[in-house]
């Protein structure tokens, strides 16, 4: 037990200090303290920009989740770090904008059944327009995973990765050239008016337009609502679809034990292009409702949110549907708090020393299970 | 010495100063226009980043995307030191940054014997020791470089300009270096306990922390010559292909040996099964720490060549989408093959700066980014291990000693390598 007897030349203080970690500890520990009191003093000093702070990053947070949910299920399946998805969240995002600002998607119930009262007829509206990017992007990540990532199942993992990098590059690039989308930012048009809430001591009332937010209460949008809304909702139709059905049995077993699944007469081709589609349907959504947050659209808009979703999804345990939540969740917090309180150009950096940390105490993040190495 | 160079030996050194010479006198007679010149001298610089990166993924197996960040470093650091000696003939940041890397280089050395002999060391606990070493010394070094600045400032004025200008900018380049390795020391000793992917992703953090800082370094860091978001300008454009070409050489002499020693198959049988390694009474943790900071030294050399190819430098290099580039020149050559990536670095350069550049019919340059990633996807499709696979020119391929002919046949010639997992 006692080391300092066998080796004596080690400092015993040394010694005692880094054999029971505390060293390491006390870092942690300190960076917590600062984190914390950081917080709980912003908290105490203006309670109503923090509760602001945390509905804003609530909002984000469901979007992260959203598209990281894409990456863990492919990630659980073909162990496939899939960059392309963000830009598949790119295309949803194009796809709804041009169905509203070209086509005028959302306004059909409107012209078919003119007696209907205007909100729901921009609802079913809109929920057209998010179903058709959703469907537009299950097909495109289905296409992807056909041409370039089947041929390379069964070769070096670091083949179908760089295989994924170019696929994102194309993505971007091919929609930078004029006759795609554009190399330009796009406005884009939302498909239902914004109406603003505030929140104070006195109740809830409706922001006029042009009205200044008074003092001490907290904003919230129908953005915020729909968002948090519509992704729940999603989640819980992928937990249903993952849980109750056939094909999310199949999607379990795939991810399980490839070879037995394939043995047990499962397709594991069509189960593993079905978990393409379901995630990029996913990410599909998630760029409207980015959008619609964010009104604007341009080719490069995928990468940042992707990759913000991607470390929501390895923080969570990558391959854990809760795990996405719960990741994209405390990514969307942290990037919203230290924008923030601490800097706001410093916050990508903050995300990933979050990641870092995480990971140096659970190094497979939150909710992860034990990585089999070498499978 | 002279006895033990061999035929292989000189035919790499005279090929390499044949093509040195080649492409010397064609820049000379201007038959390579600046544009070629410039290309060249990018492409041997992302053949030091990429062997860097070949010994850290392809002969260790650690799935690393944060060379582009340790690129960055060297980068920034040699540039800074340069630029203050050009625009303002001062030596501060020279003699500052050099007390800080003997410093803190000699302190890792010191407490890693040290902390080597703590049976069951907890990673972040010796991450903290060398953190508060190197903020210590670091502080130290700031005070003793204003003592010892003026002094050697003297030194280098009385020097003839070119002269001077030539030691700082080598000093430069090698304190970038060093720098870069001893960040990825500090940074590589907790991480490097992470399993595969979680190590590639902390390590793109890293890259996307370094840009991130690198867009603020006027604002956050306060090095205002650096100029943040802006780009940093007025840096003496004094990488000549001559100083490519000699550190390229430098780099694949010190990797060749590296690797056809005992150490290079400890960091190998590292690569081809962790448990089996150990078992063989390897020091994982050792090994792989070693090719990292080896892999970042690198990095951060070529970085401070590439800082001083065009005289400027701006964050978006450094974005982390652009540190994917190694790793696609690493698995585009070939991973494991030495001669693979330098082949793959150069017509990497040539083909995506140069020949897309002058190909594409005007009206449609912007497509030289949607025929690059086709070409990826093919090539990717078309030859899945890279163009050389484990190919080897001859004086990089490791001559095994023949085997007594009573026991067994000699196997294979060169590093034969398995099926790499990320």
């Amino acid at each position: 037990m006692n080391s300092s007897k066998a080796v004596p030349s080690t400092p015993s203080f040394l010694d005692f200090l880094v054999r029971r970690k505390i060293l390491g500890l006390l870092l942690l520990i300190l960076i917590l303290l600062l984190v914390l009191w950081k917080l709980g003093s912003e908290l105490v000093t203006n309670p109503t920009l923090f509760l602001q702070q945390v509905i804003n990053g609530l909002q984000l947070g469901f979007v992260y989740a959203l598209i990281a949910l894409g990456y863990t299920m492919v990630y659980g399946i073909v162990r496939l770090i899939n960059f392309a998805h963000g830009d598949v969240f790119m295309v949803g995002a194009f796809m709804s904008y041009y169905a509203i600002a070209r086509v005028q998607l959302h306004t059909w119930p409107a012209k078919v059944f003119p007696n209907l009262s205007p909100g729901l007829s921009i609802g079913i509206g809109s929920i057209t327009v998010i179903l058709l990017s959703m469907a537009i992007c299950a097909l495109v990540a289905i296409t992807i995973e056909r041409v370039a990532y089947k041929p390379l199942r069964n070769a070096p993992r670091i083949s179908a990765l760089i295989t994924a990098i170019g696929v994102s590059f194309f993505l971007e690039y091919f929609g930078a050239l004029n006759f795609v989308f554009s190399p330009n930012f796009i406005t884009y048009k939302r498909p239902f008016d914004v109406t603003t809430w505030m929140v104070s001591a006195q109740g809830v009332q409706a922001l006029q337009k042009g009205q200044a937010i008074p003092e001490k209460t907290v904003i919230f949008s129908n953005i915020s609502i729909i968002i948090v809304v519509v992704s729940i909702l999603l989640l819980v139709v992928l937990q249903y679809i993952v849980g109750k059905t056939k094909i999310g049995k199949a999607m379990r077993a795939v991810a399980y034990d490839k070879q037995t699944a394939r043995l047990m007469g499962i397709n594991v081709d069509s189960v593993i292009s079905v978990t393409f589609a379901i995630g990029a349907a996913l990410a599909g959504a998630a760029g409207m409702l980015y959008a619609i947050a964010f009104p604007q659209v341009f080719f490069w808009m995928g990468i940042i949110p992707g990759l913000k979703a991607f470390v929501a999804a390895v923080l969570g345990g990558i391959g854990s549907i809760p795990g996405a939540l719960v990741g994209a969740l405390i990514m969307g917090q942290a990037e919203v708090l230290s924008a923030a309180y601490i800097s706001t150009p410093m916050r990508d950096a903050i995300a990933f020393t979050i990641l870092i940390i995480v990971l140096l105490v659970r190094p497979t993040g939150i909710f992860g299970e034990a990585q089999r190495e070498k499978a | 010495m002279f006895k033990k160079i061999d035929r292989s030996s000189l035919l790499f050194l005279g090929g390499a100063l044949a093509f040195f010479i080649v492409v010397q006198a064609l820049i000379s007679l201007n038959v390579l226009t600046a544009f070629w010149n410039t290309i060249l001298r990018i492409g041997g610089v992302m053949a030091i980043v990429s062997i860097g990166l070949n010994l850290i993924y392809g002969f260790n197996g650690q799935f690393s995307l944060g060379q582009w960040g340790f690129y960055a470093i060297g980068a920034y650091s040699a540039a800074d030191i340069t630029y203050r000696w050009t625009n303002n003939a001062s030596t501060d940041g020279l003699i500052v940054l050099l007390l800080i890397v003997l410093l803190v280089g000699t302190s890792i050395l010191l407490l890693y014997r040290l902390l080597s002999r703590i049976r069951g060391l907890d990673a972040l606990s010796a991450f903290t020791v060398y953190l508060l070493a190197a903020i210590g010394l670091s502080v130290a070094s700031v005070q003793l470089g204003r003592v010892i600045a003026p002094p050697v400032n003297g030194l280098l004025q009385a020097l003839p300009p070119d002269v001077a200008t030539t030691i700082v900018f080598i000093l430069a380049v090698l304190i970038g270096g060093l720098l870069a390795a001893e960040v990825s020391f500090l940074f590589g000793l907790p991480v490097l306990t992470l399993g595969s992917d979680y190590f590639g992703i902390a390590t793109l953090g890293f890259t996307i922390i370094v840009k991130v800082l690198l867009d603020n370094s006027d604002t956050l860091l306060g090095f205002t010559e650096m100029k943040g978001a802006r780009g940093m300008i007025g840096i003496p454009k004094v990488t000549s292909w001559f100083w490519v070409m000699f550190f390229l050489v430098l780099v694949l002499v010190i990797t060749r040996n590296l690797i056809h020693s005992s150490t290079g198959r400890a960091i190998i049988s590292v690569r081809e099964d962790e448990i089996a390694a150990k078992a063989m009474g390897i020091d994982v943790g050792y090994f792989k720490t070693l090719t990292f900071v080896l892999g970042s030294l690198f990095a951060g050399l070529a970085g401070g060549l590439y800082a001083h190819v065009n005289g400027f430098l701006h964050p978006d290099t450094f974005n982390f989408i652009k540190s994917f580039d190694p790793m696609i020149i690493v698995v585009f050559g070939g991973l494991g093959s030495i001669t693979g990536t330098v082949f793959a670095s150069f017509a990497w350069a040539l083909v995506l700066e140069g020949f897309l550049r002058l190909l594409l019919p005007s009206g449609f340059e912007t497509w030289r980014f949607v025929v690059y990633p086709l070409l990826l996807l093919i090539m990717m499709l078309l030859k899945p291990n890279g163009l050389f696979g484990n190919f080897e020119m001859p004086y990089l391929r490791q001559i095994l000693p023949p085997l007594r002919k009573k026991t067994s046949q000699p196997q294979s010639e060169g590093i034969t390598v398995k099926e790499a997992n990320v």
